[in-house]
């Protein structure tokens, strides 16, 4: 990814928000099995706009910490295998402009 | 605390605010409840505010508020790999008052709106989530919060909790929404120096240009890009149905980087320096999609009743008259003294005789028509600038030849015959 401009990566991205992280998750998976067998594209770690679910081999890593509480893997779960709360009052995502 | 207000409000977008400012004003003892920082720090547009709701909450609100550049031209650009047909409209009506629209920050724009309802004498309580509705008897009448003893009751409870809307749904009020009713939204606050703005986007002084991209922007998703000018900055977002990015497989993200590197849209953001970056729903399912908006005891405003006009970008303003109208039947039923569903349904009257009611019913199937057949934004637009580049371009070839080098490359009959049924159909979906 050495010729993509500067900023064009999720990483980047995320770098530029401001997040008042809780010490719990707000999202969880309720059944790793489901995403291991019946979801091969692990289609939340394609469309969520963060890139907080990331799959590894056995498990989902869920780094709630960077969630924009879009909702989008909640409704987007072909399973409806996420349990989507917002995080503590005064916490998560602080959008300061748009 | 178990205390009790008149009215409690719950979140401070427009269309909560617009409720709480209208009943502060009318003298109702009413908390709003906001589960961010501040209100707005939570809440994503675009970026158009149309003036007009909010000026009938605040008259001249444009002299006071946040708000960016009064937009005097609309483009709309479809686009296509490698080139673009543009449409557009400037008025320099829309550059006087009253105006017609404004582009606004939202984290700045709603903290302003609460604050005037604050001044009202509305209570703001940030950094506090409502976790359900208090129901006794089949009527609501509190909230929980995840405050330590965070019940708080009140005669009517408003539900202004948003695109996700978990209130209402706890209510029963709506299913859980589906990928085909929302669109996922991303969005970067590009940082540009107010002069080279001016110059790149033909404008005077504070003047502001907007421009909606359509086609190769969303890879044939239905959804658009859009490219919006503050006072010195720009919002470059792309939103499309959240079922047609999973069905593509495409990364939102990945998509806004297509559309910031497209050749028709590189220039305009050349030399910026990113801000922020965003994602939020946009509840896009419509008329068809409103829940339940009325309940003993309950009231739905706003995006959490699906209230987004997307053919026309408009939300944020019918947020705000379905809030005020909302507070008007509220202030009816105090009154009244009775704040049972029967009561409270003169809001869901008047807001469906209302332009929101009538725009979201004259809309209804337009979402559904678009997705379902998504040539219009694969083949269409494509062909409409190969026509273009092939009458524009001047190569020796005669006119009449051209034309029908275009007339062939629509396709066969078969082809010709399903465009024109396809253009009935729109026009069906959109009269």
């Amino acid at each position: 990814m050495s010729n993509q401009p500067k900023g064009a990566t999720i990483e980047e991205k995320q770098y530029l928000i401001r997040f008042k992280a809780n010490t719990e998750s707000h999202l969880h998976v309720l059944d790793t099995d489901i995403c291991m067998t019946k979801c091969p594209d692990k289609l939340c770690t394609i469309f969520c706009p963060a890139e907080v679910y990331k799959w590894e081999e056995i498990r989902m890593h869920v780094g709630y910490e960077g969630c924009h509480e879009c909702g989008s893997c909640r409704i987007g779960c072909p399973y409806q295998n996420i349990k989507w709360e917002y995080p503590k009052g005064g916490h998560g995502i602080i959008f300061r402009l748009g | 605390m178990a205390e009790k207000f008149d009215v409690i409000v719950v979140g401070a977008g427009p269309a909560g605010t617009a409720c709480a400012y209208t009943l502060a004003k009318a003298g109702v003892d009413v908390l709003l409840i906001e589960r961010g920082e501040y209100p707005g720090s939570k809440n994503v547009m675009g970026g158009v505010l149309y003036r007009k709701m909010m000026d009938d909450i605040i008259p001249g609100f444009y002299k006071e508020a946040p708000v960016e550049r009064p937009i005097v031209e609309q483009r709309f650009m479809m686009l296509d790999a490698e080139s673009a047909v543009t449409f557009s409209y400037k008025g320099m009506e829309w550059a006087q008052e009253p105006y017609n629209n404004f582009t606004v920050l939202r984290a700045k724009f709603d903290q302003w709106f609460a604050d005037q309802a604050v001044k009202q004498g509305a209570l703001l309580i940030n950094e506090t989530v409502v976790t359900e509705c208090i129901v006794e008897n089949g009527k609501v009448i509190g909230v929980r919060t995840d405050r330590p003893d965070g019940d708080v009751y009140a005669d009517v409870v408003v539900l202004a909790d948003g695109v996700n809307s978990l209130l209402a749904k706890s209510l029963g009020f709506h299913k859980e929404f589906r990928p085909d009713e929302v669109a996922l939204a991303v969005m970067e606050v590009l940082k540009l120096d107010k002069k080279i703005i001016e110059d790149r986007f033909n404008l005077e002084g504070d003047q502001g240009c907007t421009i909606e991209i359509f086609g190769d922007s969303t890879k044939g998703i239905l959804g658009t890009a859009w490219l919006y000018t503050n006072k010195d900055s720009l919002n470059i977002g792309v939103g499309a149905m959240l079922s047609g990015l999973i069905k593509a497989k495409i990364k939102p993200y990945e998509l806004l980087e297509y559309v910031k590197q497209h050749p028709m849209i590189r220039p305009y953001i050349q030399g910026t320096e990113q801000q922020e970056y965003l994602a939020h729903l946009i509840p896009e399912g419509g008329y068809n999609s409103m829940p339940r908006i009325v309940g003993d005891g309950v009231v739905v405003v706003g995006d959490a009743a699906q209230m987004v006009n997307a053919i026309h970008r408009e939300g944020s303003n019918m947020a705000m008259t379905s809030g005020v109208m909302a507070a008007e039947a509220i202030v009816r039923a105090k009154e009244a003294g009775d704040f049972s569903r029967t009561m409270l349904d003169s809001y869901r009257v008047n807001l469906m005789n209302s332009f929101v009611g009538e725009d979201l019913k004259k809309y209804k199937d337009a979402t559904h028509h678009f997705e379902k057949y998504p040539h219009y934004f694969e083949k269409y637009i494509p062909l409409m600038n190969k026509a273009a580049s092939q009458m524009f371009t001047v190569d020796g070839t005669p006119k009449r030849e051209k034309q029908k080098k275009i007339w062939k490359d629509i396709g066969g009959a078969g082809d010709k015959f399903k465009i024109a049924r396809d253009l009935l159909a729109a026009w069906k979906v959109m009269k």
